[in-house]
């Protein structure tokens, strides 16, 4: 068996895995809950520990492409919508730590919170922004978007995943902890560079050089 | 009692206007227990109510000093043991109790020395001896947002000012912590200028509530709560206590100080605990303790000075807010 090609079924099964192993996490820190393992600080442990698996989830989703690209698997592709959501999921569980435990449901104060800290707005606009994508990853959304506005719309993953390691950067430099961020930076700098430097894109550019280079020599 | 909070300073009604008084009789009760077992140099506690004690920790006796404890109820030793800012020993705050463990403390010796009209130093034996040693419980509230109370075993650092004699130029303390490679994993990491320093007003530094520390719940000082000798500094955030000192230097300028140097705009000389006072990237205004606030409580209001409003005359006049 080539995994280059798997049966409509195989996918499937291999989807259903995914779904439960992305549950993993989440069953983690509730079965840590009731074995009294969260440690001294359970509501900071939480929050951290949501917020890691939201920017995991979030780089997997990124790297589907380029994988997909590189080994030529092409069902990697139907693994992504799953990710995409699973991310938004954590992203989601992580927000409402946040305003339940931190603040209570309070919007008015949350709000401050957001406005006056920087890092807040940052992780504030990444779930914000994930919004439109999870509300469009249906296929009959793709269907009423056109798959090319579904795609240009799509595209804001290459906002989110940056902002997201922004807030995770600033979270941590507060006690100079840069080793994590930097590492995620890297991963999310190469596989944007990845994309940039596509063939379409080298394409593009080539075009474009070119009609520059017309101009130039008509200037002449 | 000098750690009183005056309704007159803050509108927060006084602890024993809040808890019912059952609840602080049997904590006064608790603590009597405790002084009692310290005293005797059994540290035997009352069942329930008992931290886990490490086998082996060396015992340390002390009588509890009443105007120097407060009445919320003290942190469990686990979570004062396990939960730890100790960078040298790793930056989780689980990796101290991990790593501290082989932690030599002992010989120690602790140099004093610049202004002061004849430099010394002094052994582990020798600063226990130096004064009378107290136990004292004392609110710590960190720079990250959460608090503990942990009974403290020690002696005003004025105790040890005294003996140092320092000069008439001496304007500022500095405490210098140890940065030993072979034994602090942490210090591979150059996340700080090592070794940790940290620093005072010479007035701050002789208020009665600095206390110099040798112990806490009755035993010797764990090493990953900054064994053998530190400084507990309750009215400020919790990295100004530096632990594990080596050196105690006397100055004319103010000295730098580990985490200021670092970022300069949020971590400040003074760092004293000031809920008006926001660090840039969180509030102050409000603190989790851990271990007493339940899973879905409302976060605790965090108090000027975290309670400790004897301290506000070592301030008066000065803008807290570009102080801070």
């Amino acid at each position: 068996m080539s995994l280059k090609d798997l049966s409509t079924t195989q996918v499937r099964l291999l989807r259903n895995v995914l779904f439960v192993l992305a549950l993993l996490p989440l069953l983690r820190l509730v079965a840590f809950g009731f074995l009294d393992k969260l440690g001294a600080n359970p509501i900071e442990f939480i929050t951290r520990n949501t917020g890691d698996w939201a920017l995991y989830f979030l780089v997997m989703t990124l790297t589907v492409t380029p994988l997909r690209k590189l080994t030529k698997w092409n069902w990697l592709v139907r693994l992504r919508r799953m990710l995409g959501l699973y991310a938004f999921f954590y992203v989601f569980l992580h927000f409402m730590i946040f305003f339940w435990l931190d603040h209570f449901f309070d919007v008015q104060e949350m709000w401050a919170d957001v406005v006056k800290r920087p890092f807040i707005t940052v992780g504030m606009l990444t779930l914000v922004l994930l919004i439109p994508l999870a509300a469009t990853s249906t296929n009959a959304m793709v269907r009423r978007l056109g798959g090319k506005r579904w795609q240009w719309l799509h595209r804001l993953m290459y906002v989110i995943v940056p902002l997201a390691v922004l807030h995770f950067w600033w979270v941590k430099a507060g006690k100079n902890l840069l080793a994590q961020p930097i590492l995620f930076a890297c991963i999310v700098g190469a596989l944007l560079l990845v994309r940039l430097l596509s063939q379409k894109n080298r394409q593009r550019l080539g075009q474009l050089l070119s009609k520059r280079n017309a101009v130039n020599v008509v200037k002449e | 009692m000098l750690i009183r909070i005056r309704p007159d300073q803050i509108d927060i009604p006084l602890p024993s206007e809040i808890t019912p008084q059952h609840v602080y009789a049997e904590r006064r009760a608790f603590l009597g227990k405790l002084a009692a077992g310290a005293a005797l140099g059994t540290g035997v506690l009352g069942s329930g109510n008992a931290w886990a004690q490490a086998p082996g920790a060396r015992k340390l006796a002390a009588k509890l000093n009443n105007a120097y404890a407060v009445m919320d109820k003290p942190t469990s030793y686990q979570d004062a043991t396990t939960y730890n800012n100790f960078y040298e020993f790793g930056t989780d705050k689980a990796d101290p109790a991990r790593t501290a463990g082989n932690f030599k403390t002992d010989p120690w010796t602790v140099s004093i020395e610049g202004e002061v009209s004849k430099p010394f130093t002094l052994d582990l034996e020798a600063l226990q001896k130096l004064a009378p040693l107290e136990e004292r419980v004392y609110r710590l509230r960190c720079v990250e947002g959460w608090s503990m109370v942990i009974p403290w075993i020690g002696y005003s650092l004025s105790a040890l000012i005294k003996k140092a004699a320092p000069t008439g130029n001496a304007k500022y303390i500095e405490f210098v912590t140890l940065a030993d490679r072979k034994q602090m994993p942490g210090l591979s990491d150059p996340i700080l200028q090592w070794p940790y320093t940290e620093g005072l007003r010479m007035d701050e530094a002789n208020h009665p509530l600095a206390l110099l520390t040798l112990g806490m719940y009755g035993e010797v000082l764990p090493n990953q709560n900054g064994a053998p000798v530190r400084v507990i500094l309750p009215w400020k955030y919790g990295f100004k206590s530096a632990k594990s000192i080596v050196k105690i230097r006397f100055l004319k300028e103010q000295p730098k100080t580990a985490w200021s140097v670092y970022a300069p705009q949020e971590y400040g000389f003074y760092s004293n605990v000031n809920p008006n006072v926001d660090h840039p990237r969180w509030s102050q205004a409000t603190e989790r303790r851990i271990g007493e606030d339940g899973f879905f409580a409302r976060k605790r209001k965090t108090l000027m000075f975290n309670g400790y409003n004897d301290v506000a005359g070592l301030y008066s006049g000065m803008d807290l807010k570009r102080y801070f």
